[in-house]
């Protein structure tokens, strides 16, 4: 939603593809999109799995009718997007987090230390972007759904099998409201303990710093960081966090921070806007008896 | 099986890059640099597959100017059999990486391709996918584990909200995740023997291919730092705050 909010600002019109194995409800939810031109429905068992090789092949098959291509910067398409670019011979911009006029970008580098302003000069834009620099669309649209022959299989690689996490959560990626537990939480079954209760009660997802998978508190799919994931909710509480860089690049474009440590010179002050110098375990469990939210 | 992984010589990842004070490019005078970080773990896994006997040769290569010799040899003192240095004086993009890689790779003819999935400094994460699709070859990206059966790659790999396996055809390009592996600690006399192994040179122009920017960096400037918070002195007055200011209703 937030990538066709992000493609409107070339005022051309958009089509969406959508790939995969019996997609017409997704393809029917896609429709509704406001603004959007048409639905590209690419169905067939072969790609089920989404396979990279497949994918960017049909993107590339379809990729020279179009001035700008776009994805949001997920993995899905960070695996995929790069391949179709050079297949159609151009550069690819990953993870824009401002459009302007006139194919110039704004991304940031250096584990997000700096931002790049840069223009391109290819004939197709190809970008995947920042999803909340961006607003989303409504559902109001009513999209033409187009069935497209899917290219053969390229058979390159093939699919065994996954492991979803298992949560009752809302995603880390789009969460409203994001927790995050760090090295102070001392062990596993602190960390759950801890964060559990004041979570259910806001609904909220629960991340982990790096440093508190690599102690095994906590799975590396809930890292926030640039080795992790990168969230932007409308609430950050980041509890027992230190703020090493590769974590503040993850949560840094969240709305509100909020810290709870008790080293009142803990890096991670510098970027909340409400600090609680306290000790985690005392005040974590207070504050999910005293949230109304239910 | 022949294993050619790629390597880049970037910032370390401690350290704080600032943009030059014109804000024409960022200031790396000074600073510490080394092999990125995911590269290292490539050229573990290429090791460990040497190690456990599916790998024959493992070969190095980087591109850049005279002062990436040094992660070349890191490398080496890891255990890599031989490096290759494509020489180029400009800083090359994703896309153009691909192409001399490409190059490379006809040369070479490696089974198993192995890059870090992205460089420390351009944050990009593209190049081994392009590889993988100018070569019309597998891929496999955000590994975080790799194994050998009956000729076959099964790897690991990072998805929205998980991982999944799947198994590759070679010849296949794989990118690593942090998560493959402990990189080893180079040995100072592995370090001093590797000063003394060749590296091969060969420069950008010769090998014929279009490494021209299609990006044109404008300016490079320091992102604005969030507004200075405060300090609450208990829960109460935090959650006063985040309802009465922010609108949070929590």
């Amino acid at each position: 939603m937030n990538a066709v909010g992000s493609a409107q600002i070339w005022n051309g019109s958009i089509d969406i593809l959508i790939v995969g194995e019996g997609i017409d409800e997704a393809a029917i939810h896609a429709s509704k999109l406001d603004g959007v031109d048409k639905i590209l429905k690419f169905d067939a068992p072969h790609l089920n799995h989404s396979l990279a090789e497949d994918v960017a092949n049909i993107i590339f098959k379809i990729g020279k009718e179009y001035n700008v291509i776009i994805a949001p910067h997920t993995w899905f398409s960070r695996n995929i997007l790069p391949r179709a670019a050079a297949l159609l011979d151009v550069s690819m911009i990953s993870d824009v987090l401002e459009i302007n006029e006139d194919n110039i970008y704004i991304r940031s580098t250096y584990a997000g230390n700096v931002h790049a302003k840069l223009k391109s000069d290819d004939p197709i834009q190809v970008l995947t972007v920042h999803s909340s620099k961006f607003n989303a669309v409504g559902l109001n649209g009513n999209a033409k759904i187009i069935d497209s022959k899917v290219p053969e299989a390229l058979n390159l690689s093939r699919w065994e099998k996954e492991k979803k996490i298992e949560s009752d959560r809302p995603p880390l990626i789009n969460a409203k409201v994001v927790i995050s537990g760090g090295r102070s939480l001392g062990s596993a079954e602190q960390f759950n303990e801890v964060l559990t209760p004041l979570a259910d009660k806001l609904e909220a997802a629960i991340g982990a710093t790096r440093a508190a998978v690599d102690a095994g508190y906590a799975p590396n799919e809930i890292q926030v960081g640039q080795t992790g994931v990168v969230v932007a909710p409308d609430l950050y509480i980041a509890i027992g966090v230190s703020g090493a860089n590769q974590h503040i690049y993850g949560m840094k474009d969240s709305r509100v921070v909020v810290a709870i440590n008790n080293d009142p010179d803990a890096t991670i002050f510098k970027f909340a806007d409400y600090g609680l110098v306290a000790d985690l375990f005392e005040a974590v469990p207070e504050m999910a008896t005293l949230v109304s939210k239910t | 099986m022949k294993i050619l992984v790629a390597i880049k010589r970037v910032q370390d990842y401690n350290i704080k890059v600032r943009p030059k004070s014109d804000g024409s490019d960022v200031d790396l005078e000074g600073v510490k640099m080394g092999v990125n970080p995911f590269d290292e773990n490539a050229i573990e896994e290429a090791i460990r597959l040497k190690e456990e006997g599916f790998a024959s040769e493992i070969v190095g290569v980087s591109i850049g100017s005279s002062l990436s010799q040094d992660v070349l040899r890191q490398s080496l003192a890891m255990g890599v059999d031989r490096v290759i240095l494509v020489e180029a004086e400009e800083v090359l993009q994703p896309l153009a990486v691909a192409k001399v890689l490409k190059k490379v790779v006809e040369k070479e003819k490696p089974d198993l391709i192995l890059l870090g999935k992205l460089a420390l400094d351009s944050d990009a994460g593209q190049t081994g996918q392009m590889l993988a699709g100018l070569l019309n070859c597998s891929q496999a990206t955000f590994a975080s584990s790799i194994e050998i059966k009956d000729g076959e790659v099964f790897i690991t790999r990072e998805v929205d909200g998980g991982t999944e396996s799947i198994v590759t055809k070679t010849p296949t390009v794989l990118t690593a995740d942090l998560r493959l592996n402990e990189p080893r600690f180079v040995k100072l006399p592995n370090l001093m023997m590797a000063r003394k192994k060749p590296i091969e040179t060969i420069k950008v122009d010769d090998l014929g291919v279009d490494v021209s920017s299609r990006l044109n960096t404008i300016s490079v400037s320091e992102p604005l730092p969030r507004k200075e918070g405060i300090k609450v002195k208990d829960v109460k007055e935090l959650l006063q705050k985040l309802n009465d200011i922010e609108g949070l209703k929590i």
